[in-house]
């Protein structure tokens, strides 16, 4: 990369692999321009301090109202935050762009911690449906059981449950880390697109259904494989991999990650102009 | 979207008509378009209970035809009159709404089906329930709406299982309303949440075989399904094995007995439901805030997995 303090203005953002042309006409688009770094800012975010701690009871709240609470409680500085009596309500958690520790002492509903960005979360329950949709950075750790479509599409991240989950884990994710220490449902990793997602126990029907990328490793006892999912060489850098994330994840650390299964995508479906030329043709 | 709700007291009697109500009312946001309960309360177990309606309810919402009260009292009497011919006595009779009305009937028989068939022959008169502990109580509006206009909070039991329904594939009305009564079993009744997508070839099987349907819900389809298949020999489990199977499309539903509660959920697992499980209850519904109705401390709750039946009794 050039000295940034000696290259113009438009170098220096074209070094560091940005813009500074400003388009016109119906292009609402604005670049980002490095010398108004400190305008700019990643709305909903606030400087916390992880020693400042602080308790939020929820039980009479609604979800909105615990939502907008923890809010609150960031744009004072509290960087750790435990969440009493959530008693399964939906949508908690959600949308926290932030570095923060956040306990819930309980169990919550469906889409709990969805679209996140950074936190590192502790739920001392179990969760519903679509917990942590989007998850785009961060970690998520359940220490009981999950519902189904647990980690749809996320993005980064690491999210965790110690316990077993339902049908559909993983789908459409594109990208960080899901671990299970139980057993998962069926169409795990449906139509994954990236990342990894990890299976001590057993797992259900149409594993890996129609993925397109990604790698699936189980520990236990496939259902059957879905369309295209395929077994693969497991690597001693898998296994090495698989040893550290499972420690850090503070599950399986003594697993004999050696037996372990692993499922990538054949990649034979998705490819359609190989596979239906003919009806593409005649579509068009 | 429709919500389902269930529990089962092992061992004992519990308010079940009050937890029944916070379950479902926990579930109001999918759909409330109607509610239905299927409580097993503690009787004698000497009489059998039939729960009927003479007309539907026009108001709320209702998909249904006006009528004059005036017709509802012309059908009780032809009722009246069947049952009397039938050598069937009414011990205790409660009319809670002019279209809906609860009878204790001794009449000693054991195939229902004769006994219902010539009730249902009347036009306009359609059985929700004949058992000797079910009652099956529907109506439009949401589970509290319901559970004040038939005055289930006290009403103690072992076990019962109900629905919020967001109509969807039928009207707006009670007989669409979940739960089924297992024609012509006595106090089998089932719950459902998703989609039969073979409703009409099942149907038309069934219906060949001499099973009857009411509505043109396809919820309905599970009730007659089971119940021809324990008319045939099958227990209730094989039964709902043999649903999984049978039955095409997306579904989580629970039947109940006179002494046993189960559920059951496609291969696919495209429905939710959250379960509690201890020695002396098991609780479940669509989502664990169901549940939280009735158990608020913290407890270990888990999904049933994909292709899964289970079944407990009391």
């Amino acid at each position: 990369m050039a000295n940034l303090k000696t290259v113009s203005k438009k170098s220096k953002a074209q070094s560091m692999g940005m813009h500074t042309e400003v388009l016109t006409g119906r292009t609402q688009q604005k670049f980002f321009n490095p010398d108004e770094a400190e305008n700019f800012y990643y709305f909903g975010t606030y400087d916390v301090d992880f020693n400042k701690r602080t308790e939020l009871d929820v039980k009479d709240m609604t979800a909105p109202e615990a939502n907008k609470e923890i809010d609150n409680l960031m744009s004072q500085g509290y960087g750790t935050i435990v969440i009493k009596n959530p008693q399964g309500k939906h949508s908690l958690g959600v949308g926290i762009l932030n570095k923060l520790n956040l306990i819930f002492e309980g169990s919550l509903g469906y889409f709990g911690m969805g679209s996140c960005d950074g936190p590192i979360v502790r739920i001392n329950g179990r969760v519903g449906w679509s917990c942590a949709e989007n998850l785009m950075a961060g970690k998520v750790v359940i220490e009981k059981n999950a519902g189904s479509c647990f980690g749809a599409a996320i993005r980064g991240g690491d999210l965790i449950c110690k316990g077993s989950v339902g049908a559909r884990t993983g789908i459409d994710m594109k990208g960080g880390t899901i671990i299970i220490g139980g057993d998962a449902g069926a169409f795990t990793g449906f139509m994954m697109q990236r990342g990894r997602i990890i299976i001590l126990g057993d797992v259900g029907i149409n594993l890996g259904d129609s993925m397109y990328d990604g790698t699936i490793f189980v520990g236990g006892e496939i259902g059957s494989y879905g369309s295209d999912a395929v077994d693969a060489e497991l690597t001693s850098s898998d296994q090495d991999w698989l040893k550290r994330k499972l420690k850090v994840a503070e599950i399986g650390e003594n697993f004999d990650v050696s037996k372990m299964k692993k499922i990538v995508a054949g990649k034979k479906l998705w490819n359609y102009d190989n596979l239906e030329p003919t009806e593409k043709k005649g579509a068009i | 979207m429709c919500g389902i709700a269930g529990l089962i007291h092992r061992g004992k009697s519990s308010n079940v008509g009050s937890e029944l109500q916070g379950m479902l009312q926990a579930l109001k946001h999918r759909g409330e378009d109607s509610t239905g309960y299927a409580l097993y309360g503690d009787t004698d177990g000497k009489n059998f209970i039939m729960r009927f309606k003479v007309g539907e309810n026009v108001g709320e919402g209702s998909s249904s035809i006006m009528e004059d009260v005036s017709v509802y009292d012309e059908r009780k009497k032809v009722v009246d009159q069947t049952l009397a011919e039938m050598g069937a006595k009414v011990v205790k009779e409660e009319r809670t709404l002019p279209y809906s009305l609860r009878y204790e009937i001794n009449y000693d028989v054991k195939d229902l089906l004769e006994f219902s068939q010539r009730i249902e022959s009347i036009p306009g008169v359609e059985i929700l329930s004949m058992g000797k502990s079910l009652e099956v109580i529907k109506d439009l509006g949401n589970a509290k709406m319901v559970c004040d206009r038939y005055s289930l909070d006290k009403v103690v039991g072992t076990h019962a299982i109900g629905h919020a329904r967001m109509a969807t594939e039928s009207g707006v009305d009670i007989k669409s309303a979940h739960p089924f009564w297992g024609y012509p079993f006595s106090d089998v009744s089932v719950v459902h949440n998703g989609q039969l997508t073979n409703y009409w070839n099942n149907r038309r099987v069934l219906e060949n075989k001499g099973m009857r349907f009411m509505s043109e819900c396809d919820s309905e389809l599970i009730a007659v399904y089971l119940a021809e298949k324990m008319r045939d020999g099958a227990t209730l489990e094989e039964g709902m094995k043999a649903s999984l199977t049978g039955l095409d499309g997306v579904f989580t539903y629970f039947v109940a007995t006179k002494d046993s509660l189960g559920m059951a959920k496609d291969t696919m697992a495209a429905k939710p439901l959250v379960l509690y499980e201890s020695d002396d209850l098991v609780a479940m519904g669509s989502e664990e805030i169901a549940i939280r109705s009735v158990l608020p401390q913290e407890i270990d709750t888990y999904d049933p997995f994909d292709g899964e039946v289970k079944v407990w009794q009391i």
